[in-house]
């Protein structure tokens, strides 16, 4: 099918197929994670993924025979185009997909493809990233949940932190330590662990924003079938990374998703907070900052498609795509600032029937951000490794 | 839009580099500098890009050019920017060409546009009066005589005005600002050149009871904020291009002192502080080579948002060349504040073209403005 074709069928099943309420944007609370007890808001929400998923459209370029849409690059970038064309939200989200999918395609066995991929496409099991821990952070490798080989299972004793949504997880995909005497890279395993069962405990963690997205997890003499290893023992680490990788570029992506503040440009709350002049924001210096924000946002979108249609041009990576994570999350940051600066005294209300519903949630959004610079690899660890990988600074 | 350069741009990208790295290396810009040259860039240069048909990329391919268009212009300009090599490119084969190319009735054409092609006409736009661009304040005047017009007036910042044979002047007359072809030669004409910090060729234009034949006009009575617009944009990508080259040298020459130059014992590029610094003006150097890109292509496909995209571009460029330059010296330490070494001619060069068309300031709110706030 041409690409043409493929645009307007895709077009066409969308308008079919999108329930009206799916085309408006999603709150933060309506965000769709599937897993095996999920929640609904609405009945559209679970007919929108159902739908989407008995296409692989959940996961669009993941091959038919693991459940997934086996579109080219093409036809999914089509697909994405079309998508926002029509306000289309996110029919499932999680690191199942964003994350774990890619790395289970790569390293699983056939069997483990088998079993996680279709799970994770439809939406059944809602995955969690037991990666850092309290003593290794920005220093993951230090870490120290010990895992210990015995017989046809793992004995699995450990302590996890910043585990997003631990407490609504089904599964947990987790690095543990496998080899305590080699050196700190090479004794790292990657399991695959089911969260219900006894040893297995998520903790929620208050936030500055006040909500508890994040948890510790603790695991205490949890025994996990050898089979969930991932690749070899011991070689887990280059998954880690590959995984963060994938991680990097989804929270770099961030400013793309839908739903949120994208339909409220910080540019038109400071006309409504700070006035209007001649049509322009009143205050000539919180048009200059936000105008600064805008272009470098702006740029960073068309750098985003300068890779892509590199891509897809078939060049060779440029070497831009070790920024994407740190770029993007400063950038988001920044986002938010703008929209406190915009709004003024509407921007830090906590609650109350003085604020607005969105007032309050930006405010939340606001201090939800300052985790983009640190989750996924600080910004810091982001320019370590542009400095050595691309510009082959020295240690 | 797709943002990846053709086979033929990605060619004329490696000729360019070639040509600029042998013939046009930072030191024949010293030499021009130190010698007082009185042309302030080599003609023999500027011949050979015009054979290698660089004056004509802008110009269609009815008129003699080649119509290969910005992004093919910009790929010469990021070039040259990587040697600060001085040439008449922006003056005359960007705005020169495009204004003939856009705006030149035929007998326009036919007077210039020939000599612009072969290297011979050198064009000027004198449209700045104060020390900060802004195209809309013009209070040069024509007024119409019994077979032409008469011009009164004073430029501030013309860039290779001095040598320039063909001046492009905005005045305002009954209509509105409105832009005329002056030959440098025409009685009441008087160049003044001015020397800029970046050692590149500016002057200062006046105008006193310049008489002007009714052909001189170029475009429409009135029609001059609309043309020079169009020009200017064309003007501020292409700039960026040439600034974006400039950053990127600037950036090359500090990362491979980091490597070389020893402190404490090892090289200084192993500091953390360094690194991390090093590491943000990558990242700003591929966000701004992608706000180029996107600012060239626009301009060849008359894209609705050009004019916001080339304010996107320039502002961009402004950042990072400004930041691109600052480092480099700051990170060069001592030896970057000789004259002997290259890094300072970054420096110099990075202020003058900040404030050409248009500030980092003037461009923010540019943007800010076509995009309705």
């Amino acid at each position: 099918m041409s690409l043409a074709a493929f645009r307007t069928e895709t077009r066409a099943w969308l308008q079919d197929n999108c329930p009206p309420l799916m085309r408006t944007p999603a709150p933060a609370d309506e965000t769709v994670w599937g897993g095996r007890n999920p929640t609904w808001k609405h009945p559209e929400q679970k007919l929108w993924m159902d739908r989407m998923a008995a296409r692989g459209w959940t996961l669009p370029t993941f091959p038919k025979q693991y459940g997934g849409g086996g579109l080219s690059l093409e036809q999914a970038e089509i697909l994405g185009e079309e998508m926002r064309a029509l306000g289309c939200r996110a029919p499932l989200q999680g690191m199942g997909q964003t994350m774990l999918a890619p790395v289970l395609l790569e390293y699983g066995t056939e069997a483990q493809k088998q079993e996680h991929l279709p799970q994770i496409i439809r939406g059944e099991i809602r995955w969690c990233q037991g990666y850092s821990e309290p003593g290794a952070g920005s220093d993951l490798a230090g870490l120290q949940s010990r895992a210990v080989l015995q017989g046809d299972h793992f004995l699995v004793n450990g302590h996890k932190i910043w585990t997003s949504n631990a407490h609504y997880a089904d599964k947990i995909f987790c690095l543990v330590r496998t080899d305590p005497t080699a050196k700190k890279h090479e004794g790292i395993s990657f399991l695959l662990i089911d969260m219900a069962q006894p040893g297995v405990r998520a903790r929620p963690i208050r936030l500055i924003s006040g909500a508890s997205v994040f948890c510790e997890t603790f695991i205490e003499n949890v025994q996990v079938p050898r089979e969930n290893l991932l690749g070899e023992l011991n070689k887990g680490w280059t998954i880690a990374k590959r995984l963060l990788e994938h991680e990097r570029k989804s929270i770099g992506g961030i400013g793309d998703r839908a739903g949120g503040l994208a339909n409220t440009p910080a540019w038109e709350l400071a006309k409504l907070h700070a006035g209007e002049q001649d049509g322009r924001i009143a205050d000539p210096a919180l048009r200059q900052d936000i105008a600064a924000y805008a272009i470098d946002a702006a740029a960073f979108q068309l750098t985003r498609k300068r890779a892509a249609d590199e891509a897809q041009a078939g060049r060779p990576p440029g070497p831009m795509s070790a920024m994407f994570k740190y770029y993007g999350t400063e950038l988001n940051k920044r986002r938010y600032e703008m929209v406190l600066a915009a709004e003024g005294v509407q921007g830090v209300g906590w609650e109350g029937d003085d604020f607005s519903a969105d007032e309050l949630r930006w405010t939340r959004e606001w201090l939800r951000s300052k985790a983009n610079t640190i989750e996924g690899g600080t910004s810091e660890v982001q320019l370590n490794i542009i400095a050595k990988r691309v510009l082959g600074l020295p240690d | 839009m797709a943002l990846v350069l053709s086979e033929d741009a990605q060619l004329v990208r490696d000729q360019a580099l070639d040509f600029f790295r042998e013939k046009s290396p930072i030191l024949a810009l010293r030499k021009l500098r130190d010698s007082a040259d009185p042309t302030g860039f080599s003609r023999e240069l500027w011949r050979e890009m015009a054979d290698l048909g660089w004056t004509g990329f802008l110009v269609s391919e009815d008129a003699g050019g080649s119509g290969f268009g910005m992004v093919g212009l910009g790929q010469v300009l990021e070039a040259a920017g990587r040697t600060l090599a001085a040439s008449p490119l922006i003056s005359t084969a960007l705005i020169g060409a495009s204004a003939l190319d856009i705006a030149g009735t035929p007998a326009q054409k036919s007077a210039y546009l020939t000599s612009l092609l072969s290297g011979d006409t050198i064009t000027a736009l004198a449209s700045e009066e104060g020390s900060h661009h802004n195209p809309a304040a013009v209070a040069a005047t024509a007024r119409p005589s019994a077979d032409g017009w008469v011009l009164d007036g004073r430029k501030t910042f013309v860039l290779d005005g001095h040598v320039a044979t063909l001046l492009i002047v905005s005045a305002r007359t009954a209509a509105g600002i409105t832009l005329f072809l002056v030959p440098a030669a025409t009685q009441g004409v008087t160049i003044t050149r001015r020397l800029m910090a970046d050692s590149r060729n500016a002057a200062l234009v006046t105008l006193a009871n310049v008489h002007l034949p009714a052909g001189a006009l170029l475009g429409t009575d009135g029609g001059g904020t609309a043309l020079l617009d169009r020009l200017l944009d064309r003007a501020r990508v292409g700039l960026a291009a040439e600034m974006l080259g400039s950053a990127c040298e600037a950036f090359d020459r500090t990362v491979q002192y980091l490597k070389d130059r020893k402190q404490f014992g090892v090289p200084i590029g192993s500091f953390q502080a360094l690194k991390h610094r090093a590491a943000v003006l990558f990242a700003e150097i591929e966000v701004t080579r992608s706000a180029v890109l996107a600012a060239l292509t626009a301009l060849d496909e008359g894209a609705a948002d050009a004019a916001a995209l080339a304010s996107l571009a320039k502002a961009k460029a402004n950042a990072t060349l400004n930041l691109a330059s600052s480092e480099g010296v700051q990170m060069h330490g001592g030896i970057g504040m000789t004259d002997e070494h290259e890094i300072g001619f970054f420096l110099k060069r990075s202020r003058v073209a900040e404030i050409t068309f248009g500030s980092t300031g003037f461009h923010r709110d540019r943007y800010a403005a076509l995009n309705g706030y």
